[in-house]
């Protein structure tokens, strides 16, 4: 199976579930082209609506859809759609509106734009709302399945899609399951890394580099950040030495703080490496440019665990 | 502008005044017993929210969720004084709980939550962002074939938030004739007159620019409310803004127009005051018809 972006994965889904669910509506703010929201519109010109670049107003308007019956999916950059804070907290959120803001390009994988393209500190933003939930899938099969849940949950959500293409990690069979970690590689005695989104294959490939130096880490892929699968990450924590968390993000406020909170509540007394942004700023320069130099493609990983076990 | 020519018989037009009187009353009461809260811009709404509930919106207390009723968004949420008031009177609730707001654990919160009070249709209360909401349930009733009607109000010192301008921007693009936009044109916010703060004129010359289908009225001229409401909802293709010269604390002799009324409650002696007067004015209704 060749490698996907999430994002279109998205936007073939949302086309296909324009069928199943005649009330799934979607909005853009100039960025269809790339949000993939366009597969959708192409195929229902009268259920898209086109907001211009007025974020904000987007994101009122899909709520107002959502409180009168609609299934409206909002769609911009991971950055620009959860920047609009105050729109989404009140609007979205404490209307309990069932609005899905989707954010794409999330992470500085999107490569050249830089900075101020990418979502960067967008879960941390979302996690903190109340009654959000947040989904991150790590491949098509999931995005897809993602897609699909979203149509028939009721309330606010957030997922978060990429721009670059993602190898899939999910057997053929896969059923996205909301709310459940998926271990994707076992054997953890040493360490186990859990990873979201874009970071999930990095992290299965890492973990096999480190097999070869004798590390046994298992892989856990953590698409539901919130509501957090806390029994599973409670389990798999107890069972290794050490715990890892992989994300195209801050590691202040995403699953690595999420968690870190987990752990810490339930006394889980372990050395825990967050791998990600590291309260920094993004840049411009190739996607596998930008990875390796925040230590976050597969030989960055598995250097930055290794170093651990020093 | 002119107005269709849709008069009122004067019994409906009495009936209305009544009604108005006695919400401002209960603005004064709650708000005395709330001990903090909004009267100046709740009292500034009180003749055109008395239009909408008790003349020509469609809707029904006993079924909040009836999908085509029409809806009513208060994007200016600091009033909510007047709208539990109105929703009191028109039984959504009984009058007793009026008594509660802005108390621990109460439905009626110091802005409007839709997931606390059956009836009220999103929350609202950060500034700019109803009228957003507003037209997207107004782009559901289009979709569905217009079965209802979204009336959104908003204030003139809620016209500085740049979102109110994306709004006024996007709803012409989908000819949304199911929305009805009354500003509340008071003329005074928190810091001072809205002119001095951040003029927002020309009014009517920026909605029109924006392709809006605009009538300016007396907003606590009954009739010219009525009438412009009426227009608004027999338009066709456009949105309309009915931009409502009112006063702020319109009532109240010593609140009107005066700045310091926005967001405070009068103390009990203040109260007694106020009341007085509005019962005054009750009673003269009464009296009149």
């Amino acid at each position: 199976m060749p490698a996907k972006a999430t994002r279109d994965a998205f936007g073939e889904a949302l086309a296909k579930m324009g069928e199943k669910f005649p009330d799934v509506v979607a909005l853009d703010a100039d960025l269809a082209k790339s949000t993939k929201s366009e597969i959708f519109a192409k195929k229902f010109p009268n259920r898209f609506f086109e907001m211009g670049i007025a974020e904000a107003n987007m994101i009122g308007t899909g709520a107002g859809l959502g409180l009168s019956g609609k299934i409206p999916f909002a769609c911009s950059f991971a950055c620009f759609i959860t920047s609009r804070f105050d729109q989404i907290r009140i609007s979205v959120a404490y209307s309990n509106a069932n609005l899905k803001l989707v954010g794409s390009h999330g992470g500085i994988a999107i490569g050249e734009d830089g900075y101020s393209q990418q979502g960067l500190e967008d879960i941390a933003l979302m996690r903190s709302i109340p009654g959000m939930t947040v989904i991150q899938p790590a491949d098509d099969l999931e995005t897809e399945g993602a897609v699909e849940f979203l149509c028939t949950h009721r309330g606010p959500a957030y997922l978060r899609t990429t721009r670059q293409k993602v190898e899939r990690v999910n057997a053929d069979a896969y059923r996205f399951q909301f709310g459940k970690a998926v271990e994707l590689k076992a054997g953890r005695n040493d360490a186990v890394i859990f990873a979201t989104g874009g970071e999930v294959h990095p992290a299965l490939k890492a973990a096999g580099l480190l097999e070869k130096d004798g590390l046994h880490v298992g892989v856990i892929n953590v698409h539901t950040i919130k509501p957090l699968d806390v029994a599973t990450i409670l389990r798999a924590a107890r069972e290794a030495k050490a715990v890892v968390t992989a994300e195209d993000h801050q590691i202040i406020g995403g699953l690595g703080s999420a968690v870190a909170e987990a752990l810490g509540e339930a006394g889980v007394g372990r050395r825990l490496l967050r791998i990600g942004v590291r309260d920094a700023f993004g840049e411009s320069g190739s996607p596998e440019e930008l990875l390796a130099k925040h230590k976050m493609d597969a030989p960055g990983i598995a250097e930055q665990v290794r170093a651990l076990f020093r | 502008m002119a107005l269709a020519q849709t008069t009122s018989a004067p019994s409906e037009l009495w009936r209305l005044k009544e009604i108005a009187a006695r919400l401002r009353i209960d603005i004064i009461e709650m708000l005395a017993r709330a001990g903090s809260g909004h009267p100046g811009g709740s009292l500034s709404a009180t003749d055109i929210v008395t239009c909408l509930f008790f003349s020509r919106m469609r809707h029904d207390p006993r079924r909040v969720d009836w999908p085509d009723r029409d809806r009513f968004i208060l994007s200016k949420g600091h009033a909510v004084p007047v709208l539990y008031a109105a929703m009191a009177e028109a039984g959504y609730f009984p009058r007793q709980e009026l008594m509660t707001l802005r108390k621990l654990n109460s439905r009626l919160q110091g802005h409007p939550v839709s997931t606390a009070l059956p009836g009220i249709e999103a929350c609202t209360g950060a500034l700019g962002q109803g009228l957003s909401v507003a037209q997207g349930i107004a782009l559901a009733s289009k979709l569905d074939g217009g079965k209802f009607h979204v009336y959104c109000m908003i204030g003139d010192g809620e016209s500085q938030e740049g979102q109110i301008w994306e709004a006024a921007m996007s709803a012409p693009k989908y000819k949304l004739d199911t929305l009805t936009v009354i500003l509340d044109n008071n003329n005074g916010q928190i810091d001072g007159h809205v002119n001095e703060v951040m003029p927002i004129d020309p009014v009517a010359a920026k909605w029109r620019a924006f392709n809006w289908n605009v009538l300016e009225i007396d907003g606590h001229d009954l009739q010219q409310i009525l009438s412009a409401l009426d227009e608004a909802r027999a338009t066709q293709g456009r949105p309309t803004l009915i931009w409502a010269h009112t006063v702020k604390g319109k009532g109240v002799s010593f609140m009107e127009n005066q700045i310091a009324w926005h967001g405070m409650a009068p103390n009990a002696e203040q109260a007694e005051k106020a009341l007085a007067e509005l019962r005054a004015q009750y009673a003269k209704i009464q009296e009149d018809r």
